[in-house]
């Protein structure tokens, strides 16, 4: 539940849910994200610039031109919590992954000490949940992974991991949309493409509270498509 | 012909299409992005005569040479940059800022530097010919996003702009400048994450920005702080003007093209009234931290908001 509300500089109120981090804090975080924005979108609070959810946070930002910390604090505390709902809003998705495409997959087995089969089926029968979207743009942090599969990140991050590549750390899992630096042990690719430049209505495929299922596709299934 | 193009003889440093930023996309990994100096921006476009915020210009210490090749049109620099307007016959003036300029075509205009300051602004009657993304023309380079298909404007770009010139008549504004280099700030949600001594250093002790400072956030060197509870926090949602402690002790002021997360404990945010002066700090300068309460944060941007309404009001024409 919500803890207590605290400012970020003049403009931003972060909406503190607890030090823990777990599907249900994140399913209340993700709740009144989605009910701000709705309020927002209605007109019923003005001057929402951003709201921002992360594992166990909300922050807001609004722009002081039309509003300030003490209307957005009298209106996130009128909220009525157990009332709020985003079933609707949520979306549950099937990415494929080429598991082809890995690179760290034999490190991985040795370390755990499970074979790569294992590792994979593991991996498929996750139904991964969006605690959050970002550090750049598409960028989903997905949990909960089975506890046997917990590493910890690359001790020298990769300059550079190819668009697609999904990774794994922790409990955790992502999605690099963009080819990028990483720290992540990859596991696979998918074609599915995160993030698109010229979609101005849902530039990101994914939101936070979504869920993902990933399915097996092979090298060629990927080619496909990438070609499609 | 309806509109005007300019020809980018010259590309400048880091020049880019920018307006004021991206909203509601932060949830998605977007970054607001946006014109650095808010208030240069918004005196850019007064001077022109446009109602709307139009996309602007912007750039860092050069700016572009550019030659109206087609049309006419009237423009204005805003910040402190030196810059001249050279005419079909190869006449040259020295370009004065914060007024307008009516250009015809083959007349050029050469933005040679900005001065004690990083940033500078262009502007033109009736904005540039731009498409938006996501409900906003700025551009984020780091992600390929916004106008110019996210790429700064380079050599032989064409600039085109929405409108021939309307209004023949020239204005300009009055702008005391601003100089302190002492930045008022809130504290930060990680506060006390710091030692007794180092708090008292962080408000104490003169920092210098680094050459390590960029759109994204500006660096700074001083005496190391200790953070004496936890050196990383959980990732969460970050906003400009955070200023971040890694565990090496040295502050990160986090800027307009700050990352939409971040794991670094904040000790404190710059208020909204201070953050354009700051922005425009070059690398070298010395500045200082002056805590303040949020009541005064919010008195300062009412005093700084209704003196630009006021300076946007006595826009002056020029005869």
């Amino acid at each position: 539940m919500l803890k207590k509300l605290n400012n970020i500089g003049d403009s931003a109120i972060v909406c503190d849910f607890g030090e823990e981090v777990n599907q249900t804090i994140n399913n209340e975080v993700i709740k009144l994200f989605h009910y701000v924005r709705k309020q927002a979108a209605l007109g019923n609070i003005e001057g929402i610039l951003n709201c921002a959810p992360s594992y166990n946070k909300l922050i807001i930002s609004f722009d002081l031109e039309k509003t300030n910390s003490k209307n957005v604090s009298n209106f996130l505390n009128s909220a009525k919590f157990k009332n709020l709902n985003f079933i609707e809003d949520k979306k549950n998705w099937i990415i494929p992954i080429c598991y082809d495409f890995e690179i760290d997959l034999e490190n991985i087995s040795k370390q755990l000490k499970l074979d790569k089969e294992e590792i994979i089926n593991i991996h498929l029968n996750s139904i991964f949940f969006i605690y959050m979207i970002g550090f750049v743009p598409g960028h989903p942090f997905m949990g909960d992974l089975d506890p046997k599969l917990f590493l910890n990140r690359l001790k020298t991050p990769r300059v550079k991991v190819p668009a697609g590549s999904v990774g794994i750390v922790e409990k955790f899992c992502n999605i690099y949309p963009h080819e990028s630096p990483g720290g992540w042990n990859i596991i696979g690719r998918t074609p599915t493409k995160l993030f698109n430049t010229k979609d101005n209505v849902k530039p990101s495929l994914l939101t936070p509270g979504d869920t993902v299922k990933f399915k097996s596709i092979s090298k060629k299934e990927f080619n496909n498509f990438i070609n499609d | 012909m309806t509109n005007s193009i300019f020809k980018v003889l010259r590309s400048g440093i880091n020049t880019t299409y920018q307006d004021e930023g991206r909203f509601g996309a932060q949830h998605l990994g977007i970054p607001t992005s946006g014109c650095m100096d808010h208030k240069s921006f918004i005196f850019a476009n007064a001077i022109v005569g446009n109602k709307k915020k139009y996309g602007v210009i912007e750039f860092a210490y050069q700016g572009p040479l550019l030659k109206l090749i087609k049309g006419k049109t009237k423009i204005a620099i805003a910040g402190n940059v030196h810059f001249k307007i050279i005419n079909l016959n190869n006449d040259t003036i020295n370009g004065e800022c914060n007024r307008s300029y009516n250009l015809n075509e083959g007349d050029s205009i050469d933005i040679l530097a900005t001065d004690k300051s990083i940033y500078g602004y262009m502007s033109v009657e009736g904005g540039f010919k731009i498409k938006s993304f996501f409900h906003s023309v700025s551009t984020l380079v780091k992600a390929r996003i916004g106008p110019n298909n996210g790429n700064k404007i380079s050599l032989e770009d064409k600039i085109t702009t929405n409108q021939n010139r309307k209004n023949e008549n020239n204005f300009k504004v009055n702008i005391s400048s601003e100089n302190s280099n002492t930045i008022r700030v809130l504290k930060g949600p990680q506060y006390d994450f710091f030692s007794e001594k180092s708090k008292k250093l962080f408000f104490s002790q003169l920092y210098k920005v680094s050459n390590l400072t960029d759109r994204m956030g500006m660096r700074l060197e001083g005496q190391t702080l200790e953070n004496i509870i936890n050196t990383n926090i959980r990732s969460e949602g970050i906003t400009k003007g955070a200023i971040q402690v890694p565990a090496d002790g040295q502050p990160i002021i986090l800027l307009t093209d700050c990352p939409t997360i971040g794991g670094y404990p904040k000790i404190a945010n710059i208020i909204t009234a201070d953050y354009d002066l700051l922005v425009q700090k070059i690398p070298g300068t010395n500045i200082s931290f002056k805590c303040i309460d949020l009541e005064e944060a919010e008195q300062l941007y009412k005093k700084k908001r209704n003196n630009i309404s006021k300076i946007i009001k006595d826009i002056k024409k020029i005869n």
